[in-house]
């Protein structure tokens, strides 16, 4: 089974050279640590910034440069400042190969649920549903199961959608899985140590086995 | 040139009345208008329409307006980190439309550029559409989304010229550009107000033609949401 940082080691091994990505909060976020030596990746920051930088070292924050967590950051030799609209222009565009993003919901069609509890989380959604609504490939980081024990990965998501259709790619404490065209979880990769039974019971959708499935390289 | 500097900001909001609809810029507490803020809050109007992208926190920014309930309607993309906000909400005493961060961008755009409305993906297929027109583009469904009409937009930036023209600094540009082509008045207050020409024309966000009225603020205070360092020791990230 796999912690918080071996979900991002294990989705940081997607990202390829050259691509433009956007990180959403939470595990995400720690996936800029373990982009392999040699990836030459650019990231993109929704509030308005291509480039993302390491945080800053202590007595070096500037307050007015966040990410979109409104965490101080940094920039890079080659990081670009733009406003909102042009910041989801180049969303909306597909001009951003790959967003990476938590959820609390994901249904076996490809549906995503992370902006809304009825009656207990009123946030709202920020940038997600622009995201998910465009991305060319989206990956899903988060554990399999909620705090109460239950399924995350279902037959049709309970909670109000973030975007329909959207989610291409889930990595989980216990497995790497892909959206089948037809509808249901293809099981692609087990964590180590975690058998397809124990993925099988976690994963309340339809989850489809075809032959045998390697367990992750991390 | 045209001389749009007035005195202060409660000289800007003079007319900014009770039930008027208002953007405000910034992203978090990120390029926020703090001195228009101040004075909105002194001044004591309420029945407020407010669009910005989010509310501020319990203490600062658009949360000092939310403590002395001067906000009717709140029209945010994210909302967390104040639970003032979260309790008017709950209890009914604040309205709150929430819509997708690039619509609310988008919508000021629009605005901005005179476009009654836009077409974008963003919603399709949740509570977001509802009572809206969708369109069909190439296999692709998209909703219709109306330029925002805002009385007045507040803006922050770090320069400006007496004759309206802006430059934003680092991430604090965010809405702020957008939010300045939208309103109908729109107010600039900027860290440092200078003589036309001294700025270079190449490097200027919003043209002046947008901005109505431009004052150098004071006493920011540019507080920080979430403060994250790395340490000086470069062993650890």
């Amino acid at each position: 089974m796999l912690d918080k940082t071996g979900i991002a080691k294990r989705i940081a091994k997607e990202i390829k050279d050259g691509y433009y990505v956007n990180l959403g909060i939470g595990i995400p976020t720690l996936v800029a640590n373990f982009i392999p030596e040699g990836v030459n990746v650019v990231l993109q920051s929704e509030n308005g910034l291509l480039g993302m930088g390491p945080f800053p070292f202590e007595g070096e924050e500037d307050a007015d440069l966040i990410n979109a967590g409104k965490q101080t950051i940094t920039t890079l030799p080659g990081s670009a400042v733009f406003d909102s609209a042009m910041s989801f222009g180049m969303i909306r565009s597909q001009k951003v190969d790959l967003t990476i993003l938590g959820a609390m919901e994901v249904s076996e069609n490809g549906d995503i649920a992370n902006w809304k509890i009825p009656g207990k989380m009123v946030k709202g959604m920020g940038g997600a549903m622009d995201l998910v609504a465009s991305a060319k490939n989206i990956i899903v980081a988060m554990q399999h199961v909620n705090k109460a024990g239950e399924s995350k990965l279902l037959t049709s998501c309970t909670l109000p959608l973030t975007g329909v259709r959207c989610v291409k790619k889930i990595v989980t404490e216990l497995a790497v899985l892909e959206i089948d065209q037809s509808g249901g979880f293809k099981l692609l990769e087990r964590a180590p140590g975690v058998s397809v039974e124990e993925i099988k019971n976690s994963t309340a959708g339809k989850l489809i086995v075809e032959g045998d499935i390697p367990e992750m390289i991390i | 040139m045209i001389n749009k500097v007035v005195s202060g900001p409660d000289e800007a909001i003079k007319d900014i009345e009770s039930g008027m609809t208002l953007m405000l810029g910034g992203f978090g507490l990120c390029g926020i208008p703090e001195n228009c803020i101040s004075a909105l809050v002194r001044k004591g109007i309420n029945n407020l329409t407010c669009i910005s992208n989010n509310a501020g926190v319990d203490d600062f920014g658009i949360g000092l307006m939310l403590k002395q309930k001067q906000v009717k309607k709140m029209i945010s993309s994210y909302v967390g980190e104040n639970a003032e906000f979260e309790r008017q909400l709950l209890s009914n005493e604040l309205e709150v439309e929430l819509i997708p961060q690039g619509t609310l961008a988008t919508r000021c755009m629009a605005a901005g550029y005179g476009m009654p409305a836009i077409f974008t993906p963003a919603g399709v297929g949740t509570e977001v559409a509802q009572g809206k027109e969708l369109r069909n583009f190439n296999g692709k469904d998209y909703l219709m989304e109306l330029a925002f009409e805002a009385d007045f937009a507040i803006v922050k930036a770090w320069k400006g010229d007496t004759s309206g023209n802006l430059i934003y600094r680092s991430t604090a540009r965010n809405f702020n550009p957008v939010m300045a082509m939208a309103g109908k008045i729109t107010i600039a207050e900027v860290e440092h107000l200078v003589e036309p020409g001294e700025l270079d024309p190449d490097q200027i966000h919003t043209p002046g033609i947008y901005v109505h009225r431009i004052f150098e603020g004071k006493n920011y205070e540019k507080r920080i949401e979430q403060r994250t360092v790395r340490s000086l020791d470069h062993s650890k990230i």
